[in-house]
């Protein structure tokens, strides 16, 4: 390994820590997300060609900064548009030399990456590299696609912004709670890509997980107030508490009820615990994220499987299904209805869930039901079905296994 | 990966006068490492005094009251903290804003079960029920 590489490994780190600020800062500077990134990553390069040869500066977040916007200003030169911008710079709030971005800042820039203008995969994309500090082929890498697929999304996306005229501000009044929604959904379809990968042969990506969760905590950490930001860390935090028992000896996945729950991590379980004690202590209705997140605590909270409190899930379920009604939702209330009040009960719940027929959860499910309540012949089929559809290897597996019994 | 930090501090330094810009630069990083998304858990230590150290030699367990040794340097403080590289958790301790008599920030990554051979895993493991489905929540 030579010192390069050595180096080379520094700046990531440090790109990692600073270039959600470096963006957000820039982003104010220009009014232009997509321009913000740009000017971060030609930084970046700049120090990857500067910090191996004369050593990473005392404060590399301020050298970046530095270095993008002399960039930035040389091109609003070439563009012969100083004029103009000059007179938009003077209006924007300036950031004091050496000052990093503000919070307001990074939480716009939340906001912004999320914005409805854009498809979920930009979104999602752009998140990833702009918060996250992922480059394009880590998300590649994530999402079990091509890096030029994700680089084109990202151009993509960054021109949508620039069309849509998105600016660069945290909503405010009626604007908010809508989209404070995108950017919350943003955060938890990348924690559930990583927890239950829709696609490929390994059933949890644990990276993208613990990505999830570190933006869950900044949202937290910038709306304090915000009870469902809450909710979601405690969600994810309580999840990725059981990622260590989820995966068996070759890679085989291990269900909630089947895990070895000495194995859950409990500081991450703590933590998520006490998420969900600040966001139902906090002024405010719980939302879906909070009442998912005190039903994955009802499941925390059971030392052994035998110990679940089934009769509050399922009334939890009911409650999530008054806010947020979904077949998907369904599916699990007859999980939950089955072990309360037995598998005939849960059965009725699931027929009239109105799942797609294409749906393998509720087969699988409809599958387990049955051969509890003693209907061999149809559990054989459900499961079967089960397996057929799903796009998962290891949960293909398991579902034939299960088949077979 | 995850890494406990420690701050190694002077043993004096209980006694000496607390200055609250001193508190107030350790809060300012600590807001930083929670609006990064990487801090786990944080915790101050009171001094040796107010704990204990429990000695095994060939008679069993031995309570003895602090100070113990002639210590340069005693654990004052700790974080936990994940991050994605070993080189990211070397650059937020290397942020760690160091006072007089706080002497280093020493970094440990802690085990994660995945880093222990098969058969140890194994000694870890309860009996497992037979396989159901569980929801996806």
């Amino acid at each position: 390994m030579g010192s390069g590489d050595s180096a080379r490994r520094t700046v990531d780190a440090v790109w990692r820590i600073e270039s959600p600020r470096l963006v957000a800062g820039l982003a104010r500077m220009t009014r232009d997300v997509g321009r913000a990134e740009d000017l971060a990553q030609d930084a970046l390069v700049a120090a990857l060609e500067t910090w191996p040869r004369d050593g990473v500066p005392d404060n590399p977040g301020a050298w970046l900064m530095a270095t993008a916007k002399r960039r930035a200003i040389d091109g609003f030169r070439r563009a012969a548009r100083l004029e103009a911008i000059g007179a938009e710079l003077a209006a924007a709030r300036p950031l004091p030399a050496g000052e990093r971005a503000g919070d307001d800042d990074l939480l716009a820039l939340m906001f912004t990456c999320c914005h409805p203008a854009l498809g979920v995969d930009a979104r999602v994309a752009l998140t990833l590299r702009a918060l996250g500090g992922l480059t394009t082929d880590e998300i590649a890498r994530a999402y079990l696609t091509s890096t030029a697929a994700i680089q084109q999304r990202i151009v993509r996306a960054k021109r949508v912004l620039a069309d849509a005229g998105v600016g660069f501000a945290v909503p405010d009044g009626d604007e908010l709670p809508a989209r404070m929604r995108s950017v919350l959904e943003v955060v938890y379809l990348i924690f559930n890509e990583g927890y239950a990968a829709t696609a490929g042969d390994d059933w949890l990506r644990p990276d993208l997980c613990f990505d999830a969760l570190r933006l869950a905590r900044t949202l937290v950490a910038l709306a304090p107030r915000e009870v469902e930001a809450h909710g979601l860390l405690s969600l994810l935090s309580i999840q990725a508490s059981r990622i260590g028992a989820r995966v068996g000896p070759g890679g085989a996945p291990i269900l909630l009820l089947d895990q070895d729950r000495t194995r859950w991590n409990r500081l991450l379980m703590h933590n998520g615990l006490a998420s969900l004690d600040r966001a139902l202590a906090l002024p405010g209705p719980a939302g879906p994220y909070t009442l998912q997140a005190a039903i994955a605590a009802c499941h925390a909270r059971a030392a052994r499987a035998d110990d679940t409190d089934w009769v509050k899930i399922a009334a939890l379920y009911e409650a999530l299904g008054t806010i947020a009604p979904s077949p998907v939702l369904e599916v699990n209330r007859a999980v939950a209805v089955g072990f309360a009040f037995g598998p005939e009960a849960g059965l009725a719940v699931l027929e009239a869930a109105g799942a797609p027929p294409d749906f393998h959860l509720a087969h699988s499910v409809r599958g387990d039901l049955l051969s509890k309540a003693g209907r061999n012949e149809e559990a054989r089929d459900a499961f079967l079905a089960a397996a057929h559809l799903t796009r998962n290897e290891r949960e293909r597996e398991l579902l034939t296994r299960r088949a077979a019994r | 990966m995850r890494f406990m930090m420690f701050i190694k501090i002077q043993p004096d330094l209980y006694d000496a006068e607390q200055r609250p810009e001193d508190f107030e630069r350790m809060g300012r990083y600590n807001d930083e490492l929670e609006k990064a998304g990487a801090l786990l858990a944080l915790d101050g230590l009171q001094p040796e005094s107010a704990g204990a150290r429990i000695e095994f030699g060939s008679g069993g367990p031995t309570v003895v009251d602090g100070p113990y040794t002639e210590a340069k340097e005693i654990i004052g403080g700790y974080w936990i903290i994940q991050t994605k590289t070993r080189e990211e958790a070397i650059e937020w301790a290397s942020r760690v804003p160091v006072n007089a008599g706080e002497v280093a920030v020493e970094l440990r990554q802690i085990f994660e079960m995945s880093d222990f051979p098969e058969e140890v895993q194994a000694m870890f493991e309860d009996q497992n029920p037979p396989e159901q489905p569980a929801s996806t929540l």
